[in-house]
């Protein structure tokens, strides 16, 4: 295989293995300040308890989530370099400052707050530590805002200017705020909350199931109904716009989504079909008739370009095709599930002991449904803005390493078991901390709260 | 000598930021790794023990190495790919040590009991991957990049050096936060790992002239020579000194701590004595600060964030260091 390609496929490893646990922190931050204020306004002493049960669990949850994000972001920075050497060199001027901004956020908050977050409960005041918790969220927050602005730039740049064939920066507003920008980051907060509320219906549903803390577990199974509920036709409306904004920026990427060869007017959505990148055709088709250009166009008759107006310049389509299509149906699930299962919640009468078990089941199923949508999402804006690294301006293929070929095959190969080893612990002890919650460290909980997250340090689970 | 614009000047102030932030992580990971493999020879309590003593500081510890790398990153691409690429297979691997090293830190208290043991040996087997390919960039990185049969012996040797060094580190860390037998083994670990260390920075010292022209001149012209041989005549005061303490008994009472905090002054220096062998250089005798560095323009933009931050990030590290000082807390079963 070639060079190009397995640097690639490496990087799509370790971006892909990345991103899962971002994904999850984004909004877990936010979600523990929630718990964190339902302990301290709730006034029933186990209500109080519940809350602190389900903060205390889910704060591992964040820590391990945290320290594999850290570990697979040391990955990256240097992946940078090992792996596309020509980009910094020809973009270094722009894409440097948003990396460094990325990286000063990351790191003030961690060498800040997480610590006091994680260990400080006990060290510093209520206030303090309601404060830390705060700008841990914020911080990772800032994160995505900064390396999404990067990202976005590489598919919509402005606000630069080339001189001897280097980049130069001519407004870092224009830079930042660059055409796509504010899509993708609404588009991947609100995949954050769906993620995020996924992991909370799933893993208490899998807690109520094994009947471990159901207390504390219907609590935060309502949470993530509701925050799935709402985020969910949220996220819809978002990638609407979002596409209309690909549509007009990187018209090809649409056509690469959407199935369309030849430029059309009242072009039909494809339901299925099997693109072919080699004949230039689809087989297969199921078609809704005018369907394509009444969405992008809100016009039945709307005219929808082509890939052939693209010639070599326009992304492999097959994996942008179904990719697109995998995210799509996961989102429509997720709108569904959630909201079903917050109408059966109702009609039961808000009581999760009378909810059917195989809706539990469901629910357990569902726990990385916003996994799966959050890739195959992040796969379509990559590979679809391919051929190139910065759209329409630099080619992948000009800025890679010269590394051979079998020292990427090798490292890929090592990265790639780690990870999927990594992957699999990660999902295991989350499965181990679920069905544990109440028989670890809750025993004393109601004699001595106060006592509580000093031996939690001493433990070291928090590490 | 002509005084400098401020846009010469800040790729100056830019390798020194990233060079400090590349000795801060050589120094608080050493100790970190240095104790990861240590813990092959410890119990299974001492080794609660011995995570508990690095676990509130390995994350952020761990933070500046993306901030070294990120300031070469952004702040001198060209060195970033040239270095990077170079280093492809050792970079990999050292990634994969941390990451095995960073992910067992937290699985091995989250997982089922009967699993801690298999975190344990992958905790020790992280860091010693890291540590041994650490070693080895070192000794390319040094180098130069050269061909030939010396240079992979010389990379070879500092391969095994800065492990010894980040054990006789992690050892001395432990002298100084732990008490008891733990802290007896500790003092005996030290022992063993001073000899390679010493050997390892006399190795360093004496090849970089030889294997450079430029540093060469630099070191053994008279009359610098006589102000810059303090460097080495002080860290060899030091490293005699952590020798001798190491074999009285004051090191397991109200100096313990010293040990610990000679050896930061000798990395301290060695990292002086390399940045005016290395001077103006990034990669020597191939790429000088000035050839390396982004434009002035992004480089004040860099700045500013790393005016605000940096501060922040210092006086942060400080408090949480004085939060948890003292004796490490004995783990509690109840």
């Amino acid at each position: 295989m070639d060079a190009v390609f397995l640097a690639r496929m490496q990087f799509a490893a370790n971006i892909t293995f990345h991103i899962l646990f971002p994904s999850i922190s984004i909004a877990l931050g936010w979600v523990l300040l929630f718990f964190r204020l339902k302990h301290l306004r709730a006034t029933d002493p186990q209500q109080k308890l519940d809350w602190l049960r389900a903060y205390r669990l889910w704060t591992k949850v964040f820590a391990l989530t945290f320290a594999l994000g850290v570990v697979s972001g040391v990955t990256m920075s240097f992946q940078f370099g090992t792996n596309w050497p020509g980009y910094m060199e020809r973009v270094g001027n722009i894409a440097g400052p948003l990396l460094s901004y990325e990286v000063l956020t990351a790191f003030f908050l961690e060498a800040g707050f997480l610590g006091v977050m994680l260990f400080g409960h006990r060290r510093v005041g209520e206030m303090v530590h309601l404060g830390a918790t705060f700008l841990v969220a914020f911080g990772t927050l800032m994160s995505a805002f900064w390396i999404l602005a990067l990202n976005s730039w590489m598919q919509t740049p402005a606000g630069y200017e080339i001189v001897n064939g280097q980049f130069h920066a001519r407004s870092w507003l224009e830079i930042i705020f660059n055409p796509s920008f504010p899509y993708r980051l609404l588009h991947m907060v609100l995949a954050s909350a769906l993620t995020c509320a996924f992991l909370l219906i799933g893993i208490s549903a899998w807690q109520l199931l094994k009947g471990v803390a159901t207390d504390s577990a219907s609590r935060v199974l309502r949470t993530g109904l509701v925050f799935a509920a709402l985020a969910a036709p949220a996220q819809m409306m978002a990638g609407d716009l979002h596409g209309l904004n690909t549509l007009q920026y990187q018209p090809q990427k649409i056509a690469a989504m959407e199935g369309i060869w030849e430029t059309t007017r009242g072009a039909s959505l494809l339901l299925f079909a099997i693109p072919d990148d080699a004949a230039r055709t689809n087989h297969f088709e199921v078609a809704v008739p005018k369907l394509a250009s009444l969405i992008l166009r809100h016009d039945a008759d709307g005219e929808l370009k082509g890939l052939n107006e693209f010639p070599s310049a326009h992304p492999p389509v097959f994996a942008v095709f179904w990719c697109f299509r995998i995210m799509v149906g996961m989102g429509i699930l997720m709108l569904l599930v959630s909201w079903v299962g917050l109408w059966r919640h109702w009609r039961d009468g808000r009581e999760f002991a009378r909810m059917p078990r195989p809706m539990l089941w469901l629910f357990a199923g569902m726990t990385f449904a916003g996994w799966v949508a959050t890739i195959a999402g992040w796969y379509v804006t990559e590979i679809g803005r391919q051929p190139f690294i910065v759209a329409g301006l630099i080619r992948t293929s000009d800025v890679a390493s010269r590394v051979p070929s079998s020292s990427i095959a090798v490292t890929f190969a090592i990265y790639v078991a780690v990870y999927l080893a990594l992957l699999v612990a990660y999902v295991g002890v989350l499965k181990y901390m679920a069905e544990t919650a109440d028989k670890k460290s809750y025993a004393n909980v109601s004699v001595s709260p106060a006592g509580e997250p000093q031996q939690y340090q001493r433990r070291g689970e928090f590490a | 000598m002509t005084s400098m614009s401020f846009d010469e000047l800040l790729p100056l102030i830019f390798i020194g930021l990233m060079g400090v932030s590349l000795l801060v992580y050589v120094v608080s990971d050493g100790y970190d790794l240095g104790v990861g493999m240590l813990m092959h020879r410890a119990t299974p309590e001492e080794r609660d023990t011995m995570v508990a003593s690095i676990g509130p500081f390995w994350d952020a510890n761990e933070t500046w190495l993306v901030l070294g790398v990120g300031l070469l990153l952004v702040a001198f691409p060209k060195a970033h790919g040239l270095v990077l690429s170079e280093l492809y297979l050792p970079t990999a691997l050292m990634l994969v040590g941390l990451i095995l090293r960073g992910a067992a830190f937290d699985f091995r208290v989250k997982a089922k009991a009967d699993r801690k043991a298999m975190w344990d040996r992958l905790f020790i087997a992280g860091s010693m991957l890291a540590s041994v390919c650490q070693g080895w960039m070192l000794g390319r990185y040094i180098s130069g990049f050269g061909e030939g049969w010396n240079y992979p012996i010389f990379a070879g040797a500092i391969a095994v050096a800065l492990p010894m060094a980040y054990a006789l580190l992690g050892a001395t860390w432990l002298v100084m936060k732990t008490d008891g037998a733990l802290q007896h083994k500790a003092v005996e670990w030290s022992k063993i790992a001073w000899p390679p260390m010493v050997l390892g920075l006399i190795l360093i010292s004496m090849a970089t002239p030889w294997i450079s022209e430029t540093v060469r001149e630099r070191w053994f012209t008279l009359p610098a020579m006589i102000a810059v041989a303090s460097i080495p005549v002080t860290a060899g005061i030091a490293l005699v000194t952590v020798r001798v303490l190491l074999g009285s008994p004051t090191v397991r009472g109200g100096l313990c701590w010293l040990p610990f905090a000679l050896l930061v002054l000798v990395f301290f220096l060695s990292f002086l004595g390399l940045s005016y062998s290395i001077y103006p250089f990034v990669v020597i005798d191939r790429l000088t600060v000035w050839e390396a560095a982004s434009s002035p323009d992004s480089l004040k933009v860099i700045l500013i964030g790393v005016c605000v931050t940096l501060p922040v990030i210092v006086a942060y590290t400080a408090f949480s260091y004085r939060v948890f000082r003292g004796k490490t807390i004995e783990l509690d079963y109840a």
